[in-house]
């Protein structure tokens, strides 16, 4: 059979009995599920571009914006606190390191994944780890981000008809029009629950590398498939970060 | 994929050019992120800085997807299946944000 589909692979390529994407199963379906997925953040991510654009934009100079229902808020005002700095203006410095933090976590997965090809299990082991802490952390972050967002500034003068509102839930907000908050909600929470899926998965794949599976299979085209996952939840909060915080 | 157990394992030696690349495409999503923030508090709002940061945020999608997802050495069929759909997508992005203008000229009439 093996050489029957050598003979004629240009014809017979989807045929059946050998692999014309030369991918795997497995990785296969990893990259197929990661566009479904592509499809559900993009319909996210649309909605916002969407609403944001049907919305007035704050039209004034930045120095003098206040938040008001009256009109979309400038994320630079929004996303200003730090951690630990309290009362410090640091516009967007928080989910620039995020972003950072995000990012080098994907390294450490890539080095992980070239480990792997090596059969170098203790080096797996070392970038995987520190994948998972990068992960936890970014998590830890966004607990904050949200927790600051919910409880709102002190310093917000939040007006909704004379009355003062500090913070954010699904109806109101502070900042701006219901709409901004519930898709800060929404979409920073689905992302959210992608990292804490993609820290789990890398745990148990992390757990089998440490108990010796892949060396005993042959091969480390697991730490490849869930290193797939995990540079794809980097990848959608680069459109997350533009969409959300840039524009 | 061969499922029988094995117990010779054979650790290949470190590639260093390898590990560069890796390092230098780290490197640039980086510095193209910097740039990010420099525009956005040095240029004023609109259709150019938006225009700006959408393709800097393709350039990074590309480098992540190509070098660290590793597409670009996939095969053509495998490349081109994953990415007609996004280009598709990024199409749609792009068209519903002009229609929400649409839908604003409506609501605000001006």
């Amino acid at each position: 059979m093996a050489t029957t589909a050598t003979i004629d692979s240009a014809k017979n390529a989807w045929k059946g009995g050998i692999a014309p994407m030369k991918a795997s199963y497995g990785k296969l379906m990893m990259w197929f599920f990661l566009l479904s997925d592509a499809f559900s953040f993009s319909a996210l991510l649309i909605t916002y571009g969407l609403i944001r654009y049907a919305h007035p934009a704050y039209a004034g100079a930045v120095e003098d914006f206040t938040f008001s229902q009256e009109y979309w808020p400038i994320p630079e005002k929004v996303f200003e606190a730090v951690p630990f700095l309290h009362g410090v203006h640091a516009p967007l410095v928080f989910v620039g390191i995020m972003t950072f933090i995000l990012i080098l976590s994907s390294v450490t997965m890539v080095l992980a994944v070239e480990a792997g090809h090596r059969m170098d299990r203790k080096n797996v082991i070392k970038w995987m780890l520190w994948t998972i802490i990068g992960g936890l952390t970014f998590l830890a972050c966004q607990a904050w981000e949200w927790s600051h967002f919910i409880h709102g500034a002190m310093s917000g003068d939040a007006v909704a008809e004379g009355t003062s509102f500090f913070g954010a839930n699904l109806t109101q907000n502070q900042y701006g029009p219901p709409l901004f908050a519930d898709l800060f909600f929404f979409i920073t929470g689905f992302h959210g629950f992608h990292v804490f899926s993609g820290v789990v998965i890398n745990f148990i794949i992390f757990f089998n590398v440490v108990v010796g599976t892949y060396d005993k299979r042959g091969h480390y085209e697991m730490v490849e498939k869930t290193g797939l996952y995990w540079h794809f939840v980097d990848l959608v909060w680069v459109f997350v970060f533009t969409l959300f915080y840039l524009i | 994929m061969q499922n029988e157990e094995t117990n010779n394992v054979q650790v290949q030696p470190v590639d260093k050019e390898k590990i560069n690349k890796i390092w230098r495409v780290a490197g640039i999503l980086g510095a193209v992120t910097l740039v990010e923030f420099i525009f956005a508090f040095t240029m004023p709002r609109g259709v150019l800085l938006t225009s700006i940061f959408f393709g800097l945020t393709i350039v990074k999608a590309f480098y992540i997807v190509a070098e660290f997802m590793h597409l670009k050495h996939e095969q053509k069929s495998l490349i081109w299946s994953i990415l007609i759909p996004l280009i598709l997508i990024m199409w749609l992005i792009v068209a519903l944000m002009v229609e929400g203008e649409a839908i604003f000229t409506t609501r605000f009439g001006y």
